[in-house]
């Protein structure tokens, strides 16, 4: 098991920089997620963690050993691909293996390990089979199990779970997080599904355009976002954007005025974030009034859909609400879940 | 399901014509192979087979005819299988490791070597054969199983067919292949090979069949007897009007060179339909 050190790591194709410099620092066992719309650079940076591809500038240390120019598989590392990449012609027992045969492990200690792994993932009774005649579900497994009989340093996973469909998604989601919990295994994990990312995540990266604009536990990142981009990408619904102004006592959103928690300079703009879920019904002292227009009653929850200064506003309510399209609902935010970003730089104040 | 019942026996109609078409011909090569040349040659021949093919055969096999300077069919057939053995053999081995190059590896020049491999498509052995007749002759390869196989080895159809299947082995299973540890031979050996086994096995029959039935290069680059191969025996044999042809001996000897081509097919047949039925990847 090992750290693994991320050191202004930069990749480009030709004059395009992709990666622009991303720095982490991955501690021994833990569970990192790096996640992130499509096209931001986050399985690019897992593979360059991997050595699938080159590091164009910066460095990676993987167990404080510098790996920029070691082979992948000098590297001690494990990783589970999104279509599973097993080898079609090899039974479940050879898939995992061989990679022990190829560094020359006793057979003995190769049928041992696998015989563990497939205790572990329930692999027992399909070792003979071929991949072809596994479910999703399974395939999966034994690219796992192809990892963990290597025991490597540090697992990589990029996008395990995409190719699964919903439920099972959700029951592999926690055996992972079981197994990296008892194995103990340092592990970086790529997805662009924040439910996973969150429930997953000791900690999270989260990326947009080639920059890792958050680092830090799940739920920090939840309640402080840094950046607009991640007040938006972590959260569901996504959080409200409102365009305000700040004033002595407080922010102004159109015609409604905000308390808010910290002192701006009159005048200000800025971008108040406010989470659907913190909106909350108040008909005695509300904050402000939005006309429903449209209604989504989820049962444990109703999803108010409305305006406010001209933006689209969500109000998630608990449990079923008496409220019908084209009702004013009177709504309330405490001050403490009131996000302010600067208007211009997206960065919270 | 009336209507359907009236319909089905159309178009097995039609496959029993097609194959009695196919089939006539075969079937009077193998009855002419048991009668007599007189028989053949003198009036109507008979469509049941006769007792003379046992005769006919060995003396096929031993000596073939007059006109074969005493050169059995037994070796025709031995030149044959070795030269088409070699062709297919040979043919699979260059452009199965020289289609793994073009796709799996990066080195300047590689799309330049693709096409150079490309364009010998458009240069078939007819257009070459002069050079390249001269290159064997020079080298002292004519009359070798060298100077009959080689030339046709180099190959652009197959590398490009392993090509065409390469590029759909996904990029993710070369790259699980290099973090489980394995090399380039490694992953040829453990993971290509094994995959490319149904592409490999219907290569070899068409291959095997090509260089079976080669007449124009065996023509050119043998003058001795002793390197006949079953094809040009066959012309051999034919007369050119002055002398009577042996037709017995000619027909036994045309059932003799097709038995390798339709062993090799139905041995093969096998793994065609494995391949089918099972989608590997």
């Amino acid at each position: 098991m090992a750290d693994v050190r991320l050191r202004n790591v930069r990749k480009s194709y030709g004059d395009t920089e992709v990666i622009h410099g991303v720095d982490c620092e991955i501690a021994d066992g833990e569970f990192v997620v790096v996640v992130g719309p499509s096209g931001c650079g986050k399985s690019t940076l897992l593979r360059m963690v991997a050595g699938l591809e080159e590091i164009t500038k910066g460095e990676i240390a993987i167990g404080g050993r510098v790996v920029n120019d070691i082979e992948p598989k000098d590297r001690d590392i494990a990783m589970v691909f999104q279509n599973y990449a097993l080898y079609p012609h090899m039974s479940v027992f050879d898939n995992m293996a061989y990679g022990l045969k190829i560094r020359g492990v006793p057979r003995s200690e190769i049928e041992a390990r696998v015989e563990k792994a497939a205790n572990i993932l329930q692999l027992k009774p399909l070792l003979e089979r071929k991949p072809r005649q596994l479910s999703g579900g399974q395939r999966q497994r034994v690219a796992m199990g192809r990892a963990i009989v290597r025991d490597p340093q540090v697992f990589l996973f990029d996008e395990p779970l995409s190719n699964l469909d919903a439920k099972l998604r959700v029951q592999m989601r926690v055996e992972i997080k079981r197994l990296q919990q008892d194995l103990g295994t340092t592990s970086i994990y790529v997805t662009h599904d924040q439910v996973e990312a969150m429930t997953l995540a000791d900690r999270l990266v989260v990326m947009n355009a080639g920059v890792a604009e958050q680092v830090g536990p799940p739920i920090e990142v939840y309640e402080r976002p840094e950046t607009v981009f991640v007040a938006g990408f972590i959260g569901s619904p996504a959080m409200n954007f409102l365009p305000a102004i700040a004033t002595e006592n407080g922010l102004s959103v159109g015609e409604a005025r905000f308390r808010a928690a910290q002192r701006l300079e009159p005048g200000r703009n800025v971008t108040v974030g406010v989470r659907p879920e913190h909106l909350e019904l108040d008909p005695a002292s509300p904050t402000l009034r939005v006309r429903a227009e449209l209604v989504e009653a989820l049962g444990a929850d109703t999803i108010v859909h409305g305006t406010l200064a001209g933006a689209p506003l969500l109000a998630r309510l608990p449990g079923t609400q008496r409220v019908v399209a084209g009702d004013e609902v009177p709504l309330r935010c405490a001050p403490e879940h009131l996000h302010v970003f600067d208007g211009a730089t997206g960065k919270r104040i | 399901m009336r209507r359907a019942r009236t319909i089905d026996w159309v178009p097995h109609a039609v496959l029993l014509i097609g194959i009695a078409i196919i089939a006539f011909p075969v079937y009077v090569t193998v009855v002419a192979s048991t009668l007599t040349t007189p028989e053949i040659v003198y009036g109507p021949m008979s469509l049941l087979p006769g007792p003379h093919g046992p005769e006919n055969y060995v003396q096929a096999l031993s000596e073939g005819n007059a006109k074969t300077s005493g050169v059995g069919v037994g070796r025709m057939l031995l030149n044959t299988l070795v030269v088409a053995l070699a062709i297919a053999v040979g043919k699979i081995a260059i452009s199965i490791i020289s289609a793994y190059a073009v796709v799996f590896f990066n080195f300047p020049g590689r799309m330049a070597f693709f096409w150079l491999i490309f364009l010998t498509l458009m240069l078939p052995v007819e257009v070459r054969i002069v050079p390249t007749y001269a290159v064997v002759a020079g080298l002292g390869l004519v009359d070798t199983y060298a100077g009959l196989a080689v030339p046709l080895i180099a190959s652009a159809t197959a590398t490009l067919l392993f090509r065409q299947f390469f590029l759909t082995i996904p990029d993710e299973m070369v790259e699980a292949a290099k973090v489980d540890g394995a090399g380039p031979m490694r992953f040829f050996k453990d993971v290509v090979l094994p995959l490319s086994r149904t592409n490999i096995a219907a290569l070899f029959v068409i291959l095997f069949i090509y260089g079976w039935n080669q007449y124009l290069w065996p023509l050119l680059v043998t003058n001795d007897a002793e390197m006949t191969t079953i094809v040009i025996g066959i012309r051999r044999m034919l007369g050119n009007g002055d002398a009577q042809t042996e037709w017995s001996i000619v027909m036994a000897t045309t059932v003799l060179a097709l038995l390798p081509p339709v062993a090799i097919v139905i041995l093969m047949q096998r793994w065609f339909v494995k391949g089918l039925v099972e989608t590997e990847k």
